[in-house]
């Protein structure tokens, strides 16, 4: 199925703080883990991705270390801040108010999407 | 193979201007890992790599995002910061400013002999006189230097400005003669050839050291006119500050920023063209885009007036030197964007254009010289008249030879090479005549 542009780029930030708030990753481990949790669903162009972790770096949420990979290559790693916490906190609070709002409605599909979010 | 193919890979995406080096390091680490997943799916290297490659997306969509979040990176950086070659870059900078300092100090010395540029007429005419001397050699200094020029040739341009010195300054010429003002008119350009054998590092018979002097040559100018527009703002606030203090500006901006910084700007101007050559290569295509256009319109309404009106150029002194300077500009123009020109481009649009201004200025030369032929036969030779008949002579073999050059080149029957290989070779014609204007028009025309 595909998915919006708008919608992809919206989640962006969240999924990605999300996926860090369960430990420190790389690029490349980011997007297979995406990729598992929507079962496929959702495609990030790969290279899309690093902007916006440095995107999120430049505001503060993550921050990166250049660390080595297992073949010794240099590879950089990101791992969520303090503020990088409480914003994922904080887009937590406006997706829920979305969903609850598109619950109310009859939208009846959206009661099937996967809690936690 | 894979190497390879990533290190190509690598230079492609780096030539993006918002994707900067760990950026691409940062990719290049992901693409690894998407080959080596895919070859562990069963895949050969090669498919891995072309899916890998795909997958990390279309490179404009790309650049676009990371140009997006690194907007200032489009911006080539103008500032000259020390960078990876931090060592080099200090003793650069030092030696630089150095130079420019030192040649601030010498254009006060004289006014320990008395000599003061607001004096009498006779000082302000020595320092004019003598004004490339006391600046031409700190700039050649510097690039004497920064090419490691051997000594043989460092003797030989140290005995150049020394000949050149001796000769302004010892020739007695009478005041307010013509050979007089033509030697003024002619040094700094001698000098200025004469640094472009310091730029070219001795090697001046390679075409390639003389198109890039010329170069160097514009961005120069381009680098200079801006720091004295900057210079001129830091003159006029000095003097509104000091008269609003009450105390009078004019010593300190006219006998000391005015022409410490106006010298000091020579060597810092050459500087800054050698360490930032990238980012001027950029403004060169530009300006010469803009200007040839407006010259050759110039120069095909005036021919057209001509030709309507049936007036041949009134041979009064003040317009043909008007002329010379129009031809001088136009072949400086030309010698300009034939330096700013990819040499692998087929001919296009503007070469037409160039082509049009060449032939236009070559009808206008020969007018020129027309009418300087016509003044000399009524009113005999005066140094003057030859120098400028000399000029005209010289503007003509070169327009003509560009123009017919050009148009082999439009036809496809000659590479841009030829054209480059006529302009460098006239680079020591100019010298020689400059020399011959210098030294021997003083003594043929008995220094009148």
């Amino acid at each position: 199925m595909s998915i919006g542009k708008d919608l992809v780029a919206a989640s962006a930030t969240p999924l990605v703080l999300a996926i860090l708030s369960d430990g420190e990753s790389y690029g490349y481990a980011i997007i297979k883990r995406v990729d598992e949790l929507s079962e496929g669903e959702l495609q990030w162009t790969d290279g899309m991705l690093y902007p916006v972790l440095h995107r999120l770096e430049r505001a503060g949420y993550v921050e990166a270390t250049w660390g080595k990979s297992e073949s010794g290559r240099r590879r950089k790693y990101y791992r969520l801040t303090n503020r990088g916490t409480s914003e994922l906190a904080d887009q937590r609070r406006q997706w829920q108010v979305v969903t609850a709002t598109l619950r109310g409605t009859p939208f009846h599909q959206f009661q099937a999407i996967p809690q936690g979010i | 193979m894979l190497e390879e193919r990533i290190a190509e890979w690598r230079a492609y995406v780096s030539r993006r201007q918002a994707i900067h080096a760990v950026d691409v390091d940062e990719l290049e680490d992901h693409l690894r890992n998407q080959v080596s997943d895919l070859q562990a799916a069963g895949l050969d290297e090669e498919e891995a790599f072309l899916i890998a490659v795909k997958r990390i997306g279309d490179l404009d969509t790309l650049s676009r995002e990371f140009a997006r979040e690194y907007s200032e990176r489009l911006w080539k950086r103008l500032v000259v910061t020390p960078g990876a070659g931090g060592g080099e870059w200090n003793r650069e900078a030092t030696v630089a400013v150095g130079l420019a300092v030192a040649a601030g100090v010498t254009i006060k010395v004289p006014e320990f002999f008395g000599v003061r540029w607001d004096g009498p007429d006779t000082d302000v005419l020595f320092y004019i006189r003598n004004l490339s001397l006391f600046v031409l050699p700190f700039l050649a200094g510097f690039l004497a230097w920064k090419r490691a020029l051997p000594k043989g040739w460092l003797a030989g341009l140290t005995g150049a400005f020394l000949a050149a010195a001796l000769v302004m300054n010892l020739m007695p010429f009478v005041h307010e003669g013509h050979t007089q003002l033509l030697a003024i008119m002619h040094l700094p350009m001698a000098l200025w050839l004469a640094v472009g054998v310091a730029y070219a590092g001795g090697r001046w018979r390679d075409p390639r050291q003389r198109m890039n002097y010329v170069r160097f040559s514009g961005e120069w100018f381009i680098y200079y006119v801006l720091i004295a527009l900057g210079g001129g703002v830091l003159m006029g606030i000095t003097a509104l500050v000091f008269s609003a203090a009450g105390m009078d500006p004019e010593t300190l901006v006219t006998m000391w920023i005015l022409p410490c910084g106006g010298v000091g700007a020579v060597v810092i101007a050459g500087w800054l063209v050698e360490a930032k050559q990238s980012v001027i290569e950029n403004m060169a295509p530009v300006l010469t885009l803009i200007f040839t256009p407006l010259f050759t319109l110039l120069l095909l309404a005036f021919l057209g007036t001509m030709a309507w009106t049936g007036n041949a150029i009134s041979v009064e002194r003040d317009v043909l030197i008007a002329f010379d300077l129009l031809l001088v500009v136009v072949v400086g123009l030309h010698l300009y964007s034939i330096s700013a020109r990819d040499p692998h481009a087929e001919p296009g649009l503007f070469d037409k254009l160039q082509f049009v201004l060449v032939v236009c200025a070559l009808l206008v030369d020969a007018m020129a010289l027309w009418a300087i032929l016509a003044r000399i036969t009524e009113f005999g030779f005066s140094p003057n008249r030859v120098a400028a008949l000399g000029e005209n002579l010289i503007l003509l073999a070169n327009l003509g030879g560009a123009a017919v050059l050009y148009a082999r080149f439009l036809r496809g029957r000659k590479g841009f090479a030829s054209l480059e290989r006529w302009q460098t070779n006239f680079l020591p014609v100019y010298l020689a005549w400059a020399v011959v204007v210098v030294v021997l028009f003083p003594i043929f025309f008995r220094f009148v």
